[in-house]
């Protein structure tokens, strides 16, 4: 018999056993190991997987802000751009307002500079004929000046015309109050006699006299009645000669408007300006080339305008020299004055974009020419120069940088 | 000459004796536990593990991967069972390396004790799942008439897994001792290398056919089981 019962019942319990062991020794533990593992492993991927989510959902947030972000700066540059343009018109538009006052201004005070100087000549003038006129009476006659003055007075009312003597004597009739005599100094007797001698004869009446001092007369002696006179005085003449200088200034003033006109002189840095903007432009808005811009412009200009300038030559000379030796003095004082010829410097300060870019020949250019004054000189020696031309100094206007917007006009 | 472990006699005391068949099954027993007990002894639980652990993973996961590829749903259930069954046949083929090795599956009362086991075990796990009643309500289907048929199934089967398992084991170390004596040297390494074959798809197949017999009994009111693995082998 192949089987032995007894081994069968053994073998059955040894199975058993052995069936409890592995389970206890073997599966068990394998098992929970295992499970263990998994369920890490679950946790850990499950934790990437929460992690990755996160990760992905930060990646979106972080890409939408950056978009955002993106935009806004995209926006925010325009408009500063934009600002930046307008913010540049409006101090390009300032800056060339503010030239032109100052132009205005400019032109403003050389005017009341010359009307000022024309006066002071006037004045001057009158007190130098005045003097030189006393003085040179003096020199040549043994009689003073008064007593001239008296016989030039006397000889004006004899020969007055009919109309006016008859006007005069009747008024001298008709009035009970006596006829005034004014003079700028005291009359002495001999002279008040011929002068009442001299009126009784012209007017065939006894004519009241009165004889007043009246040191406001400048070197001069009149009669007056009832609202008529009859006057002799230096002023006289120096009002013609007034008139005369003032003729001749206006001719000469009229001469150099036209001139200036003729020339365009004003508009000729305005042009330059705009050419050196024009370049400015070309080289693609190069800033600090604004002195080479301004030079080339000019130099372009002035070949274009003025191949060969033609001075308009002034003669002042001619018109007024009263007499010769007042020239020295007169010129002598009116000079200090007068500025007739522009210092650099004053030149200079007074504009306020030189500092920044004006060339050295821009200053020329711009010397701003007070013709107007050194022509009203009598003496008129002061042949314009050729700068004349280029009077205008309006340069200001050239540059459209919106530093000069705040020029400093401290010089005038 | 002998064809059975059995006979070979090592103590005997009255009814109570201790033959080659039990000598070598202690053995067994004793080589898987210690083994087991060594391995297990520090696991661990992270992703770093040793080679034996990692060993002895393979074969419960596989073992347990088996016995659901049947179509058993809690496989962990019928782990200690089948993977033992698997595991014992397994190492009791795979020593007959080892130079005067006598397998105790080589020993009809072996085959026999371990069939009965199945034969006890089946119905077992069939009544825990479902219930008694439940259980033999099985033997009336799908008529009375059928009772005397599946008792006779359920015995049958177990016989021939009794003797399907002795068989091949018994005649492979015949064989490899018949052939030791004709030729010696290399014949026989060879058929002992054919021997290991046959003893693990032996005990392969023993544990899947205890698996189906389990996965059957316990499958009350489902589909039917594969017959068709039955009848495979």
């Amino acid at each position: 018999m192949l089987i032995d019962w007894f081994t069968v019942i053994a073998q059955i319990v040894n199975f058993l056993i052995l069936v409890w062991l592995l389970k206890r020794f073997l599966y068990k533990p394998i098992l929970d190991a295992i499970d263990a593992r998994e369920k890490r492993i679950a946790k850990e991927l499950a934790d990437a997987a929460a992690k990755m989510a996160e990760a992905q959902k930060e990646h979106d947030e972080f890409q939408r802000k950056n978009e955002e972000f993106e935009q806004q700066r995209e926006a925010l540059l325009n408009k500063a751009t934009e600002e930046a343009q307008t913010e540049r018109q409006r101090l390009l538009d300032a800056a060339r307002q503010a030239a032109d006052t100052l132009l205005a201004k400019r032109q403003e005070a050389l005017r009341n500079d010359a009307q000022n100087l024309h006066q002071e000549l006037s004045r001057l003038t009158r007190q130098e004929v005045f003097a030189i006129a006393r003085k040179a009476l003096a020199d040549l006659t043994d009689t003073s000046l008064e007593q001239r003055m008296v016989e030039a007075f006397m000889r004006r009312l004899r020969e007055m015309d009919e109309q006016s003597k008859a006007g005069l004597t009747h008024t001298l009739q008709t009035t009970s109050d006596p006829a005034l005599v004014r003079s700028a100094f005291d009359l002495p007797e001999p002279q008040r006699a011929a002068i009442q001698q001299t009126l009784n004869e012209t007017f065939s009446a006894k004519i009241n006299l009165r004889f007043e001092t009246a040191p406001n007369l400048i070197s001069g002696i009149e009669l007056i009645a009832n609202g008529q006179k009859v006057a002799w005085s230096i002023a006289d003449y120096l009002t013609s000669l007034d008139k005369a200088v003032d003729d001749l200034l206006k001719q000469q003033k009229d001469k150099a408007d036209a001139a200036t006109q003729a020339s365009a002189k004003s508009d000729l840095n305005t042009q330059i300006g705009k050419r050196a903007y024009e370049i400015y432009e070309k080289q693609g808005h190069k800033d600090g080339q604004a002195a080479n811009n301004w030079e080339e412009a000019e130099r372009e200009i002035r070949q274009e305008k003025y191949p060969a300038k033609v001075e308009p030559a002034h003669k002042a000379k001619a018109a007024l020299k009263p007499e010769a030796k007042a020239e020295p003095e007169l010129k002598a004082k009116a000079e200090p004055e007068t500025e007739a010829e522009p210092k650099p410097e004053a030149t200079e300060a007074s504009k306020p974009e030189v500092k920044t870019k004006a060339a050295p020949d821009v200053e020329a250019i711009d010397t701003p020419k007070p013709e107007a004054k050194a022509e009203t000189k009598p003496e008129a020696k002061t042949a314009p120069k050729t700068e004349a031309v280029d009077t205008p100094k309006p340069d200001a206007k050239a540059e459209p940088k919106p530093e000069e917007a705040k020029p400093a006009p401290k010089s005038q | 000459m002998h064809l059975s472990p059995d006979e070979i006699i090592l103590w005997q005391f009255g009814l109570f004796k201790i033959n080659a068949t039990i000598a070598y099954t202690w053995l067994l027993m004793g080589v898987l536990v210690i083994g087991s007990k060594l391995v297990t002894r520090k696991l661990s639980m992270g992703l770093q593990r040793t080679r034996w652990q990692n060993l002895l993973e393979i074969l419960v996961t596989g073992i347990q991967q088996q016995i659901a590829e049947v179509g058993l749903h809690q496989p962990r259930k019928y782990l200690g069972f089948v993977g033992t069954l698997f595991l014992f046949v397994a190492s009791a083929a795979l020593f007959t390396v080892i130079p005067g090795y006598e397998p105790p599956t080589g020993s009809l009362s072996t085959t026999a004790a371990l069939a009965i086991c199945v034969f006890v075990a089946v119905p077992m796990f069939g009544i825990a799942e479902s219930g008694i009643v439940e259980y033999f309500r099985e033997y009336l289907q799908p008529t009375v008439i059928m009772l005397p048929f599946n008792i006779i199934s359920e015995l049958s089967r177990t016989l021939a897994l009794a003797v399907r398992l002795f068989g091949n084991m018994m005649s492979g170390a015949m064989i490899l001792a018949i052939l030791l004596t004709i030729t010696p040297y290399i014949f026989p390494i060879a058929l002992s290398v054919l021997g290991l074959l046959t003893g693990m798809v032996q005990a392969y197949i023993f544990s899947i056919l205890a698996t189906v017999y389990i996965a059957a009994a316990t499958r009350t009111g489902k589909p039917a089981p594969k017959s068709a693995k039955t009848q495979a082998t």
